[in-house]
């Protein structure tokens, strides 16, 4: 199409039911989603976790754009631009390290960490000059939740919290898995690439329909209990939290069980210093209600995606190539269950995961698949009709149904929509 | 049995190994690629640079010999989507070096391999040093120990699902 439709024309592509599949292939729609998605709402960056020390930095993205994460020496947290005030050349060209300021390698301008310029080379020629109208540019506004940095390029608009809405409990889940209720992110990221369009990704961390399927010879030789969680009988819901933000719930079926650790595939005698801890934290009870529930599964919309054990960081490159930052879930005070979490992320997920690579041949088939014209639609209609709403007002279905990618649509084409 | 071999006859050992396994690997031969390891097989691809600690952070692959063992079940399924079909392999083994003994007896050898991939996707092409330890078992040469330090590792990388 290579035309960007107006605010009135996203409804012919977007319907309750069903999406025009141009909408993953068209260049022209990529763009505008940078603008009107990636540069404007609450995008997640990184963990405060990952610059632990005054002067740590490390290098983060917001879509293309490179954002260096500082923590600065008043230990606050900037997401500065890495491309010189001067004449563009990027400012810092490792991942990661410690620094109190980034000297431009072109004609040597020097940033303070929190943005600041501090000098430039000859400064003889810069009369008159105003230093301060010269910094690194920065991510308009920064706001951290328990820990996970976002950021927005609008000056305006929802707040974080807004933003996040019903599926910030979601994170409040997820932190308790430490002792000492704090998520660390430590292990380094696998950074896996794939030619599809990014909502390919985000549609896919939520879609309970396909694990039977795709992962079928991972559940076949694993004897992992995981493939019944998705199977045809199983009670385990799909959620829309609004705004894009959905979940699979899988607590109905560890509830079930009724048997700690097990959403783990695990128990507590196999984990004795990791149980203790959480049972001095929390009590015996809650320690047990924790440990029986288990972690999350939720995209928060349009690039976090905790997935029980992991934690994804989607980044789109271009209208067909994508990026899968992935790690392990690292929990403060939780030496031995860490272990087991990065054996099992190592095992499961990256560019030879024994179920990621064949999430990312699925989106890739289905970006090739995009470009044949007929027939037209992605259809998305699955499970429609049983949709309910649940205690709090969210919508929700079975766990092989379609709510969190039409979820996901309604919301996108609410922000496509506005100018 | 080391001791009695010349260093050329040991080199001679050590490369018909190397060339087999790259074989194995190139033709999808996973059971018998598998029956190159020992039973204390460590199959380890770094991310990230190449001497990370793979107890502390992450790695593309870091196998104990029970999930190389997972791995190769996985494939035999003939469902592995990504390797549905399986990827089109060459790969060509070079500057093969034997190192400094180990204290186990183990052989420590280390070459580069250059990998062409050709798969749905499109045409890939890997680069990697290789370090091997190696160990007689049986009279025959074993793996105990393969380490593939992908000169890309610190970029994002394809999907990489065959035996790199
Ligand atoms: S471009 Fe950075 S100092 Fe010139
Ligand atoms: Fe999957």
């Amino acid at each position: 199409m290579n035309v960007v439709p107006r605010a009135s024309q996203w409804g012919e592509l977007i319907r309750p039911d069903r999406v025009h599949g141009s909408l993953y292939s068209d260049p022209a729609i990529f763009e505008a989603e940078l603008q009107n998605i990636w540069y404007r709402i609450w995008v997640y960056v990184g963990h405060e976790s990952e610059v632990p020390n005054a002067n740590d930095y490390v290098v983060k993205s917001i879509g293309p754009q490179s954002v260096i994460m500082t923590r600065d020496e008043q230990g606050k947290v900037n997401l500065l631009l890495n491309r010189c005030s001067h004449r563009g050349n990027q400012v810092c060209s490792y991942d990661r390290g410690n620094a109190r300021s980034f000297t431009c390698p072109f004609h040597s301008w020097t940033f303070a960490n929190d943005g600041r310029l501090v000098g430039y080379a000859f400064p003889d020629g810069y009369e008159g000059q105003d230093k301060s109208k010269l910094a690194l540019g920065r991510v308009t506004r920064v706001q951290s939740y328990r820990g996970f940095v976002f950021g927005s390029f609008a000056a305006e608009g929802p707040t974080l919290e807004e933003h996040l809405g019903g599926a910030a409990e979601t994170i409040d889940r997820l932190v308790r898995f430490s002792p000492e209720g704090e998520v660390e992110v430590t292990a380094g990221f696998l950074k896996h690439r794939v030619k599809a369009n990014w909502k390919f990704i985000l549609e896919n961390e939520c879609d309970g329909y396909h694990p039977a399927f795709v992962h079928s010879s991972i559940f076949g030789v694993a004897d992992s209990a995981i493939g019944k969680l998705y199977g045809g009988a199983s009670t385990a819901v799909t959620r829309d939290y609004g705004n894009g933000h959905t979940e699979i719930d899988l607590r109905p079926e560890f509830r079930k069980r009724d048997a700690p650790m097990s959403w783990f595939g695990t128990t507590e005698e196999r984990l004795p210093d990791y149980t203790a801890r959480m049972k001095a934290a929390y009590g015996d009870q809650k320690a047990r209600e924790i440990m029986i529930d288990g972690t999350p599964h939720v995209m928060i919309f349009p690039n976090l995606f905790i997935a029980e054990i992991q934690m994804f960081v989607i980044q789109p490159l271009a209208v067909d190539d994508s990026v899968q930052h992935v790690t392990a879930l690292q929990f403060k005070g939780a030496p031995d269950m860490n272990r087991r979490l990065r054996q099992q992320t190592m095992g499961s997920v990256g560019p030879a995961g024994l179920l990621l690579a064949d999430d990312s041949e699925m989106y890739e088939r289905c970006h090739r698949g995009v470009l044949a014209r007929i027939p037209e639609w992605i259809f998305l209609g699955r499970g429609e009709r049983r949709e309910r709403r649940d205690e709090l007002g969210f919508k929700v279905g079975h766990v092989t149904d379609e709510i969190p990618s039409r979820g996901i649509w309604s919301h996108y084409r609410s922000l496509m929509e506005k100018p | 049995m080391l001791s009695r071999e010349s260093s050329a006859a040991l080199m001679g050992a050590v490369t018909a190994f190397i060339y087999k396994e790259a074989r194995l690997q190139d033709e999808h031969a996973y059971e018998a690629w598998e029956a190159l390891w020992t039973d204390d097989g460590i199959y380890w691809v770094p991310a990230n640079g190449d001497d990370i600690d793979p107890e502390k952070e992450m790695s593309v692959i870091y196998d104990n010999r029970s999930r190389i063992s997972l791995r190769i079940k996985q494939l035999l399924t003939g469902k592995r989507h990504t390797q549905t079909p399986q990827s089109r392999l060459r790969r060509l083994v070079s500057n093969i070096e034997l190192l400094d003994e180990q204290a186990s007896g183990d052989i420590s050898v280390a070459s580069n391999s250059m990998v062409f991939e050709s798969s749905l996707r499109d045409d890939t092409i890997w680069a990697a040093r290789n370090e091997y330890r190696l160990r007689y078992v049986d009279g025959e040469l074993r793996m105990a120990y393969k380490k593939v330090i992908l000169v890309n590792n610190e970029k994002a990388l394809f999907t990489l699902s065959f035996l790199i």
